[in-house]
């Protein structure tokens, strides 16, 4: 599945995390800065896979921006992200929460 | 109806789209913790907000804190799903903002049991309480109140109802006396819990004090709070003497002593101990543990 437009989710504070998704064509292509990113990439890399598959999105551009945040914000953002990027935001998809 | 007798002195605001609030909310010690999905988060990211919560009361051990949150109101277009949202999550209370009518607590009892179904939680598990915050709100409490079996509790929010009412909040809280006491009245018949408003000038110490000193005397249950600085000082004011917690703790010795001896009467220096009397020493004995002035037998711990 292709988002339908760019959209951004979180803020830039301390213990979030902002996710941006724009459209791509070349499979998920992260572009991740983190404070902690040395320990935790592949952590919040693969937090954010799952949502996206689970929404079935394989070709996208995914900004992320962390703020030291925990495991369940990361997936909080990202699924409000894909919920805005797929222009679905008043029909949540409850079985990925 | 009284599902459990519990405390709910303290009943602390937290803002559901910030996660730095959200993740560490349960280390305040609030007996109630209630994330917003309503004012405390802009139109734009009542979505993001719903989430973050969610996910929060997936994953984080709050503790002993009761866990209730203030959905947005019926008119707007995040009510169905911020109630899906926190009925899927397992949430304890869904407070609803804005409440005139006892319809209004009866539909959202409804999507409440649509929603249990939907995602497989046991039927009657989720509680619900309303936010009075208008005249017509305040005319209406008693039956707000009795309007499901599923409320623990009411609220004033006296911002909201001020303004409803022509005037603003002042410093000795006579604009909000009548509908104080008319709140306290439909919990009290109804036997839920009465929550006061907030107080939301943190720099005013004494007027904090003044007003919950005045709650606590009215006979509410507890206060909401916008910030963590304001539990203790809540807590100090709910909690009983040392005088108090003694009779308290004989008015207990006198019921077992009559429960061993087989009798019905019960009596202590020999004057009869009655029903409230007794309600009114387990309460206190409550109180008494929760701000650890006794140990886990009743005894008092001197300080």
């Amino acid at each position: 599945m292709e988002i339908k437009k760019t959209a951004i989710a979180g803020t830039l504070e301390s213990s979030d995390v902002q996710i941006m998704l724009t459209q791509g064509t070349d499979g998920i292509v992260f572009d991740l800065v983190s404070d902690v990113a040395k320990q935790f990439d592949d952590a919040i890399k693969q937090t954010i896979n799952q949502v996206l598959s689970e929404y079935g999105i394989q070709n996208v551009i995914v900004k992320v921006v962390d703020k030291g945040a925990l495991d369940m914000v990361i997936k909080a953002r990202t699924v409000a992200v894909v919920q805005r990027a797929l222009d679905t935001v008043g029909e949540p998809k409850w079985e990925v929460l | 109806m009284a599902i459990e007798e519990k405390l709910r002195r303290t009943m602390m605001f937290v803002p559901g789209n910030n996660p730095a609030m959200v993740k560490d909310a349960g280390i305040f010690g609030a007996d109630s913790i209630m994330f917003d999905l309503e004012d405390a988060v802009s139109l734009s990211e009542k979505d993001a907000a719903r989430y973050l919560v969610y996910e929060a009361l997936k994953t984080v051990d709050y503790g002993r804190s009761e866990l209730v949150v203030r959905i947005n109101g019926l008119d707007t277009p995040f009510y169905h799903n911020d109630i899906k949202a926190m009925v899927k999550a397992g949430i304890d209370v869904i407070r609803l903002p804005k409440v005139e009518t006892a319809d209004m607590i009866r539909n959202l009892e409804k999507l409440v049991v649509e929603a249990e179904i939907e995602f497989g939680r046991e039927v009657g598990t989720t509680h619900l309480m309303a936010a009075i915050e208008s005249a017509r709100g305040v005319v209406n409490a008693n039956e707000i109140a009795q309007a499901s079996k599923r409320m623990i509790g009411i609220a004033l929010s006296a911002e909201d109802y001020t303004t409803d009412m022509k005037t603003h909040r002042y410093p000795d809280g006579q604009e909000l006396l009548y509908a104080r006491n008319v709140i306290l009245h439909a919990a009290r018949a109804a036997g839920i819990a009465a929550f006061d408003t907030v107080f939301t000038n943190l720099n005013d110490e004494a007027g904090f004090k003044r007003e919950t000193e005045l709650i606590h005397q009215l006979g509410f249950d507890g206060k909401s709070l916008i910030n963590p600085r304001q539990i203790d000082l809540v807590n100090q004011v709910y909690q009983p003497l040392k005088k108090e917690i003694i009779t308290a703790q004989n008015v207990i010795a006198a019921i077992e002593d009559a429960k061993q001896k087989g009798s019905g009467v019960i009596s202590m220096n020999g004057q009869m101990v009655d029903r409230p009397v007794v309600l009114r020493a387990e309460r206190v004995m409550r109180l008494a543990k929760a701000n650890n002035l006794v140990d886990e037998e009743g005894n008092y711990i001197e300080k």
